[in-house]
């Protein structure tokens, strides 16, 4: 297998996000060569514990980058920093996130490269002919599609849990190479950040990347306890339907939908979730879909893989229940 | 003051959307309609010549609707015209059939570069997503193409005239922010902030007869080979309908569901 393959790591300070693992197994599955790239702050790279773990996920070595005189944030700064590192290494493809800023990233970076682009990609394969080939779920999820790239570079956003992360066998810690220190571009520098306040921290897992998300819908009437209580005792994250959050049930930063956040979980269970057209183009790529509601006509029932006609206020405090009973049962045998 | 919005005449949500045989998406049926989002780029983009009057002896301000398709996709600028947009420009190409979004960047930088030749450009805003291909890749591609800066996904704007700057209020993934640039530059805006006005009838009366602007390729200055299918560097190699989930159940709760459902997550490795 040919072509390095560069995996964007997403870090807050020396912690690695859950994601990178995830990218870096898909990554070994399209080339020998599989190199991480770390943007920070300082020119400080990955700390041992941070190198340990992209090895032990098959990162060959780490290209740290620093662009100085620009936030680090904006979109701008991190192509300046991923054009630095494709100018040294040179690569066919680069995976990253897939949440808007990283497809912002791609946008940017396809634009000033000449790369090509595919968003929220579910596979990542290489054709007969060695092209870079992505596939999705589109149309609300009601298509499929699949998406070859044609110029030298591809650039791939690719939705969480769509590879579950594997370590590899005889795990390496993954070198650091010589930090790369480049100078912000005007573009970059023309951008003032005024302010910035970092979301309070959650108990819970984000929701874009939640292995598990409760949905609560129209049918919650603004009763969120018992889908939190559900949520936490599967080890999830809570979200709504737009509905919910207009009537100011829940905060609209838990909205899911095709404007709201992408989730694509291994566990998705909709409350009280018609399931309409707006709220599933952003979970189509959810693997099990679960849905409780009263309406035995709601369009849910026609994508769920499990579904529950029945009072919600009943049905999910008995599973939450039930879930915790035999919990504490395996705990204490 | 004149800003660009961006539209994009696109298939009903609601409708029967499909594939053809090539790869690209069934266009221009009956049920196409303004991409929903756009309407609130429409709308901050009249907020924002409404927040400044034109003083007397200036320049009345101009808000364009700007977009690329083929020949029904008029009736995108016409809702736009419809809100109180003062301008309307369509691109109009053969060769732009097959573009993907960066090529439509391409097209749509073209463009505004074009009008802000003639009478300079303050603001472009743009919407959040396109409902059809949901990529999200047009606004800061556009950015990038005009090599203006970027300022997206904002759920406030305000345009300062005196100082020449725009700042924005959005919220990503991790913080809430406040960025600020210098005019001309491109913004783009949630779904959540900027509900749109409803066209009263004497403005979609007016825009049935209102004159559209139409630009070929030539117009614009680009070469062919860098839009459409040749200047794209992604192809649609497949598309199928989804099948069905396999397996599924559906039970109408009598009491037991609970433990039935716990029963199935638990077969899952889900509990």
């Amino acid at each position: 297998m040919s072509g390095t393959v560069l995996v964007l790591v997403d870090h807050e300070g020396a912690r690695v996000h859950p994601g990178a693992t995830e990218l870096l197994t898909l990554a070994r599955t399209l080339s020998d060569d599989v190199r991480a790239v770390w943007l920070d702050e300082g020119a400080v790279g990955p700390d041992a514990a941070a190198r340990e773990l992209l090895g032990r996920f098959g990162a060959r070595g780490v290209l740290p980058v620093q662009v100085a005189g620009a936030d680090p944030h904006l979109t701008a700064t991190v192509v300046d920093g991923l054009r630095a590192v494709l100018g040294a290494v040179g690569a066919q493809l680069l995976l990253l996130g897939s949440t808007f800023e990283d497809r912002e990233v791609a946008a940017r970076l396809a634009v000033l490269t000449g790369a090509g682009v595919v968003t929220g990609a579910t596979t990542v394969v290489r054709d007969d002919e060695g092209r870079v080939v992505a596939g999705k779920e589109v149309l609300a999820g009601s298509w499929s599609s699949r998406c070859a790239v044609t110029g030298p570079l591809a650039v791939v956003t690719v939705k969480p849990h769509s590879t579950q992360a594997v370590p590899v066998d005889a795990p390496v810690e993954a070198a650091a190479a010589e930090p790369l220190v480049v100078e912000a571009s005007p573009a970059a520098r023309a951008v003032t950040v005024l302010d910035r306040a970092p979301r309070p921290a959650s108990d819970r897992p984000s929701l874009a990347d939640a292995e598990v998300v409760v949905v609560g819908g129209r049918g919650t009437n603004g009763d969120f306890t018992p889908l939190e209580e559900l949520a936490d005792v599967l080890g999830g994250a809570v979200g709504a339907t737009r509905v919910a959050t207009d009537e100011g049930w829940i905060g609209h930063e838990a909205q899911v939908g095709q404007t709201g956040v992408t989730i694509s979980p291994r566990l998705y269970v909709g409350a009280g979730v018609s399931g309409a057209v707006h709220h599933r183009g952003g979970m189509d790529a959810a693997v099990t879909v679960v849905a409780v509601n009263e309406d035995p006509d709601a369009p849910i029932f026609e994508f769920a893989d499990y579904g529950v006609v029945g009072d919600l206020s009943e049905v999910v405090p008995a599973l939450t229940q039930e879930l915790r009973r035999r919990r504490d049962a395996a705990a204490g045998a | 003051m004149r800003v660009v919005v961006c539209v994009k005449h696109v298939p009903d949500i609601q409708s029967e959307r499909r594939f053809r045989e090539d790869g690209l998406l069934e266009r221009g049926g009956d049920d196409d309609t303004l991409n929903e989002l756009d309407e609130d780029a429409l709308e901050a983009g009249l907020r924002l010549v409404e927040a400044h009057p034109a003083a007397e002896g200036d320049a009345p301000h101009d808000v364009v609707v700007l977009t690329v398709g083929p020949a029904p996709a008029v009736e995108a600028l016409r809702r736009g015209l419809a809100m109180g947009a003062t301008t309307a420009v369509h691109v109009l190409d053969e060769g732009v059939r097959g573009s993907d979004a960066i090529a439509t960047a391409r097209v749509l930088g073209a463009a505004v570069a074009t009008l802000h030749a003639e009478t300079p450009v303050d603001v472009v805003v743009a919407g959040m997503a396109g409902l059809d291909g949901l990529t999200s890749l047009v606004p800061a591609a556009l950015a990038a193409v005009l090599d203006w800066p970027q300022l997206t996904l904002a759920d406030r704007v305000e345009v300062d005239p005196t100082a020449r700057t725009v700042e924005v209020r959005r919220e990503t993934s991790t913080a809430v922010e406040t960025l600020e640039a210098p005019l001309p530059a491109v913004v783009s805006v949630t779904d959540q902030a900027f509900r749109a006005r409803f066209p009263a009838f004497t403005g979609i009366l007016a825009a049935r007869k209102a004159p559209v602007r139409v630009l070929d390729l030539a117009a614009l200055g680009l070469d062919p080979a860098s839009v459409g299918l040749a200047g794209s560097t992604t192809r649609v190699v497949e598309t199928s309908v989804r099948p069905e989930r396999p397996d599924r159940v559906l039970v109408t709760d009598d009491g037991s569901a609970a433990l039935a459902l716990a029963d199935y997550l638990a077969q899952k490795g889900f509990a």
